[in-house]
């Protein structure tokens, strides 16, 4: 445990430097998805069909954006910084030259990134209760699914980074997978929408289970599952990236 | 019982068919420079890596402080400071944060790091950049930082892997200095290079690498005794004319070396060979008379130059 808040401590000092921007992107964004889709788009939706799934299409929007923020701020963390600490700055080798091991090193990233995405979502939660897309309980409740499902993807795209050798790939994750992603795993509107042939790809993702218990704790509804199957299959996404996150550093770095 | 503090049998590193290490045996004694010297590839950064117990090895033995590097990693690491050959500074943080980041990483508390940090910036004289981002740093004031960071946990046996590549001749005298300071600090070095002059000015021993295997052990000194002449003439001839120039030069020297641009003649006395050379009617366009070096040995050993 002491080893790997190590890295962690790593990761919080550069944080330092950088928190200003940082934490002024995470009221922007948000402010920007929920006036212009939940608020302007969203009368538009009440207006031909008065709401959706009982609710506002705001307060239906928000705990879904609120976890496909958490998944790209969890993605996001874990893409060019960890490439970065394996080739470019190479901050994980010269760790590796101290008592550290491969698991204190992935161990003390993700905990660092389950710090930074509850942070985003907390932001996001103030920026959706004040324009009332979020009762300030229901957003509270939300941020727990949300930093299950930004460490879902952490963990994967750890792994994933571990394996590249330049950007490109990053590039390319982003763009093809959570992009899509963020489309289409019923944060903008319920997944039976979608042919029915893409609705089983959508329960495959971490990002709709995501989205289902966000917007269960946040409106107060039942899930498509039980609320113990999503969060169970968002843990199980965690454990998986995870040991497939450390296997990959150490057949990376011990060489 | 060996007073070695690292301890190498049939020592092999083997990445898929190719064999970076090659059966080597070697021992570094407590309080000495020890130096690896030899051309790029040679297999001195996997034999530092081994001894630095982040890459495992392949077959043999080694010891490093008593412990065994496969089993004991972390607490062999622990007292272990290493110099790598590629920067691997934290960029975004300050001089003064690096140090302390590192210092974390072996558990030390942030009480124990100040007053260390202090010191190591005195020491590797960056004291005025204690708050400077590492990005606007020098190369080779981010050596002397990489330098000062191997030594934030005390080590007892410090690792450089050409600790001054890429950098220009002051920066290396003054990186030297630091190292021969720690050496008498009692601080065991372990040196890879393939610089001759730094092998020569740092190593008490060392070894000559070549091709994954040890070709030559022993000091500077008995290296050259062993292997060269005292001294050594070096001949330039106008382009196209050193073959023929060659031809009028055998039994001048006890051994001549032909490299692309100049003839080496290996003699123990160069003035006097050059006198002779000048009587058979041999004219160089430029002469150079010198001491043997460990780069004379290594051509000698491996009938190639260290430094392509």
């Amino acid at each position: 445990m002491n080893s790997t808040l190590r890295m962690y401590e790593r990761s919080a000092r550069v944080y330092r430097g950088v928190w200003r921007g940082s934490v002024f992107s995470s009221f922007v964004n948000p402010l920007l998805y929920l006036v212009a889709m939940g608020i302007f788009l969203g009368n538009l939706v009440d207006k031909q069909t008065g709401g959706i799934a009982g609710v506002s299409y705001l307060e239906f929007l928000a705990p879904g954006l609120l976890a496909a923020t958490a998944m790209q701020a969890g993605a996001g963390d874990s893409s060019w910084p960890v490439l970065a600490g394996i080739k470019w700055q190479r901050y994980y080798l010269a760790a590796l030259a101290t008592p550290l091991s491969t698991r204190d090193l992935v161990m003390g990233h993700l905990a660092w990134v389950a710090t930074r995405v509850a942070l985003v979502s907390a932001i996001f939660v103030l920026v959706a209760t004040a324009l009332g897309a979020m009762t300030l309980t229901g957003g509270l409740l939300a941020i727990i699914p949300a930093v299950l499902t930004g460490l879902a993807f952490a963990g994967f795209v750890t792994w994933f980074a571990a394996k590249l050798e330049d950007g490109i790939g990053l590039t390319n994750l982003f763009r093809f997978g959570i992009m899509p992603l963020f489309l289409f795993s019923g944060t903008f509107f319920e997944i039976s929408r979608l042919p029915d042939w893409m609705e089983p790809v959508a329960y495959l993702t971490p990002l709709w289970h995501g989205v289902e218990l966000a917007r269960s704790l946040a409106l107060g509804v039942d899930p498509t599952f039980s609320r113990a199957t999503h969060a169970g299959l968002l843990v199980a996404y965690i454990a998986v990236g995870t040991v497939l996150a450390v296997r990959q550093f150490e057949k990376r770095l011990v060489i | 019982m060996s007073d070695a503090l690292v301890i190498a049998n049939d020592l092999t590193k083997r990445f898929g068919d190719f064999t970076a290490v090659d059966a080597i045996d070697f021992e570094v004694k407590q309080g000495e420079a020890f130096g690896f010297l030899g051309p790029n590839g040679a297999g001195k950064s996997s034999t530092m890596r081994m001894i630095g117990s982040v890459s495992p090895i392949t077959s043999g033995s080694l010891s490093v402080l008593g412990l065994n590097p496969a089993t004991q990693g972390p607490q062999l690491r622990a007292r272990l400071g290493v110099v790598p050959q590629e920067d691997s500074l934290d960029v975004e943080l300050t001089v003064a944060e690096n140090l302390m980041i590192y210092g974390r990483y072996f558990g030390l508390s942030r009480a124990v790091i100040r007053p260390r940090i202090e010191e190591l910036l005195d020491f590797v004289q960056l004291n005025g950049k204690r708050d400077e981002k590492v990005d606007k740093l020098s190369g080779g004031m981010k050596r002397r930082l990489t330098i000062a960071r191997s030594l934030i946990n005390q080590p007892e046996l410090l690792i450089l892997d050409e600790p001054t590549t890429g950098l220009d001749p002051q920066a290396r005298h003054v990186l030297w200095d630091r190292l021969y300071r720690l050496k008498q600090d009692g601080v065991t070095l372990i040196v890879t290079t393939h610089y001759m002059d730094e092998a020569e000015q740092l190593c008490d021993r060392l070894v000559v690498m070549d091709q994954a295997r040890i070709v030559a052990e022993g000091t500077p000194s008995d290296l050259i005794v062993q292997h060269s002449t005292r001294e050594v003439l070096e001949m330039r001839f106008p382009p196209g004319t050193q073959d023929e120039n060659v031809a009028q030069l055998s039994g001048l020297a006890e051994r001549i070396e032909i490299l692309p641009d100049r003839v080496l003649l290996y003699t123990p006395n160069a003035d006097a060979t050059s006198s002779e050379a000048h009587a058979r009617g041999i004219r160089p366009v430029a002469q150079v008379s010198r001491r043997s070096s460990l780069e004379d040995v290594f051509l000698k050993l491996t009938g190639r130059s260290l430094v392509e």
